[in-house]
């Protein structure tokens, strides 16, 4: 990456001397402005991640691996998997319907309705968790019917799935609602006018528009849920082998004093979000392509 | 097919788009909805669509006598071409103008072979052969307008609606695809509505315009009726430029009016620039005196602007260039005015 951005500035500045731009700082403000991002970047980035490896491989490759052949870290990235694996198709569905309600019609409330899709990002995650635990907890509202039906939803893996989808649920809907709105109803109408059903309209006209933000959104939403630590650590209940996650099995065994195993999962997590980002940009890159060549 | 639209209320709110709108386009037609923007002209076509539906209660829409008031659009055999084309960004041309054959449900699609030689027919027809493969965005804006018609046309439409069809479109080419869409319809003989805001448009290719203002029909008749003779001011300012002049004045200064009957009821006389005639000023003869303010001769015609020595009021005359130039004429010159064709209307369509 640094790399990457040494070279644009070079070419900038080469650029410069050639011909007169209207943005044209001198040359010590574009150095210490690169200078100072480029610091930062390490400092607050690329060490952190670097530690993050380097201590999970202190002991070396043996520690490492066997650090995941503990039975809990296993629970405990299957459980992570779990939960993304059903909040993000969830999301994936709440987020279209919602955006498609906010961007194709008219009604009363919508500004309410958009708000309110942005409140998971509004309020602390922990405030999310509490909010589960007032609905469905002990004392909770309808804890007293639960016990009664044997049905466990806090500090059980409904809890955590609820929570996770709660916490995610702008991320689909946020990056679809500005995009459907740019491109109108007008190919939904022209599609039903040429006789298309509903359904067929929404898989050949609207889907077909909207699948690059709708992937974008997804692998956002799905790099959240991964990741999720305050919401879930509320309602989880910390029952080691049974509702810890990722992020809540690094806590624990870091609390223990166990850094290489704590570090061997967060580098676990470390290295999802990698991907993740890796295809973020992936996605934007063919995005940017399929705009261009159309 | 005919179109009957009769008693039509449509209210978005507080607004009032269409007042009880009565229309009957007659089978094989080309009809022009012309009015200013916001008097109802695409919500009816909208309407005629199946795109919008009209406010409960209110009058109904016909096709060749059959009521398709609740008719979905997809099953009123109606094809649609939107102001900026909406066409599928993500398909080709050849998958746009196949996707309304496409969907048709699997006892009704045709065999891909023959969706091909169809579209291939069309492309044909809208002269653009040879651009199946193009994405839509690779197209210029008239090519855009045509494959829209095509993919309209694809389903056999019974009645063509057409919402702004030149409306992006850079002046040239719009001069160019309206003639185009006028020997196109010679054609194919569909009965089809278009949309526009243009009277020169409107006036050029229609067989009948349709006048729209305020949420309601003002007048229908064909161009030269509407343009010959106006039926409310409205009307008469919106076909192009006109001066409109106080009687009493005209009667002072001694001008000879052709519609002096119809004076009575209303204190203002119509005429077009192109209806006065401008003659030198000689003390006594009959014409009001004017005095030239401003000549503007880069066109066809010299437009020349005028004020009224008694009322001070402008006047807008428009003579030809020969004419001008064997007047001679200054500006700060004196001259005479005389109308030879004016109107005028009774008091209940005073604007």
């Amino acid at each position: 990456m640094a790399s990457a951005v040494a070279s644009t500035l070079s070419s900038h500045a080469s650029g410069s001397s050639a011909t007169l731009r209207a943005t044209n700082d001198p040359a010590w403000v574009r150095w210490t402005l690169t200078t100072i991002a480029l610091l930062f970047l390490t400092f607050f980035l690329a060490l952190p991640l670097a530690a993050v490896f380097a201590e999970a491989l202190r002991r070396g490759f043996g520690a490492y691996f066997s650090a995941f052949a503990d039975h809990d870290a296993i629970a405990s990235i299957r459980l992570t998997l779990l939960t993304a694996l059903i909040s993000v198709p969830a999301n994936l569905v709440f987020g279209v319907a919602a955006a498609w309600v906010i961007a194709k019609f008219q009604f009363r409330g919508k500004s309410l309705l958009t708000t309110l899709i942005d409140l998971p990002f509004a309020v602390s995650p922990v405030i999310s968790g509490l909010i589960y635990v007032l609905v469905f907890g002990l004392q909770g509202w309808w804890g007293a019917w639960l016990i009664e039906h044997d049905l466990k939803i806090i500090f059980a893996v409904p809890g955590i799935i609820l929570a996770t989808t709660f916490v995610t649920f702008p991320f689909v809907a946020r990056e679809l609602i500005p995009l459907m709105q740019s491109q109108g109803s007008d190919e939904e109408y022209a599609a039903i006018s040429l006789g298309a059903s509903g359904w067929q309209t929404f898989w050949h006209v609207t889907v077909p528009n909207i699948k690059w933000g709708l992937l974008y959104g997804v692998i956002l939403c799905n790099a959240r849920a991964m990741g999720e630590f305050g919401a879930v650590s509320v309602v989880s209940g910390h029952i080691r082998g049974e509702t810890n996650t990722m992020p809540l099995h690094v806590e624990i065994l870091y609390n223990e004093y166990n850094f290489v195993g704590a570090f061997a999962v967060a580098s676990l997590l470390a290295v999802l979000a990698i991907v993740t980002l890796v295809l973020k940009a992936l996605v934007e890159w063919r995005h940017a392509q399929t705009r261009r060549s159309s | 097919m005919s179109i009957q639209v009769s008693s039509i209320r449509k209210t978005f709110g507080a607004f009032t788009a269409l007042n009880g709108v009565d229309l009957h386009v007659p089978s094989g037609k080309l009809v022009a909805l012309l009015g200013p923007s916001g008097s109802g002209k695409t919500t009816l076509l909208r309407i005629i669509a199946g795109l919008e539906f009209a406010d409960e209660g209110s009058g109904q829409i016909q096709f060749h006598g059959v009521d398709v008031t609740r008719v979905p659009a997809g099953q009123r055999k109606v094809g649609f071409v939107f102001q900026h084309y909406a066409l599928f960004r993500h398909m080709t041309i050849f998958e746009n103008i196949a996707f309304g054959l496409k969907v048709r449900p699997r006892a009704e699609r045709p065999a891909a072979r023959e969706i091909a030689e169809r579209v291939r027919f069309l492309l044909k027809l809208v002269q653009l052969e040879g651009l199946e493969g193009r994405y839509p965005s690779q197209l210029s804006g008239g090519q855009r307008q045509r494959i829209a018609l095509a993919r309209a046309l694809a389903v056999d439409p019974k009645v063509l609606l057409l919402d702004e069809p030149f409306g992006a479109l850079d002046a040239k080419v719009r001069k160019e695809l309206r003639r185009w869409l006028r020997r196109f319809h010679d054609e194919i003989h569909l009965t089809t509505v278009f949309v526009t805001h243009d009277q020169e448009e409107a006036l050029e290719i229609a067989d009948e315009v349709v006048i729209m203002n305020q949420a309601k029909v003002e007048q229908v008749g064909t161009p030269q009726e509407v343009y010959d003779r106006p039926a409310s001011p409205f009307v008469y300012q919106f076909l192009g430029n006109v001066n409109v002049l106080r009687a009493q004045a005209l009667a002072h200064a001694g001008a000879h009016q052709p519609h002096a009957g119809a004076l009575e009821s209303d204190g203002r006389v119509y005429v077009r620039p192109h209806d006065i005639e401008v003659i030198p000023h000689i003390p006594g003869a009959p014409g009001m005196a004017a005095v030239l303010r401003y000549v503007h001769a880069a066109g066809p015609q010299a437009r020349l602007t005028l004020e009224q020595v008694q009322t001070r009021e402008t006047i807008e005359v428009e003579i030809a260039r020969s004419e001008l130039s064997l007047l001679d004429l200054k500006t700060g010159d004196l001259v005479n005015l005389r109308l030879r064709q004016g109107h005028s209307f009774a008091d209940d369509y005073a604007i």
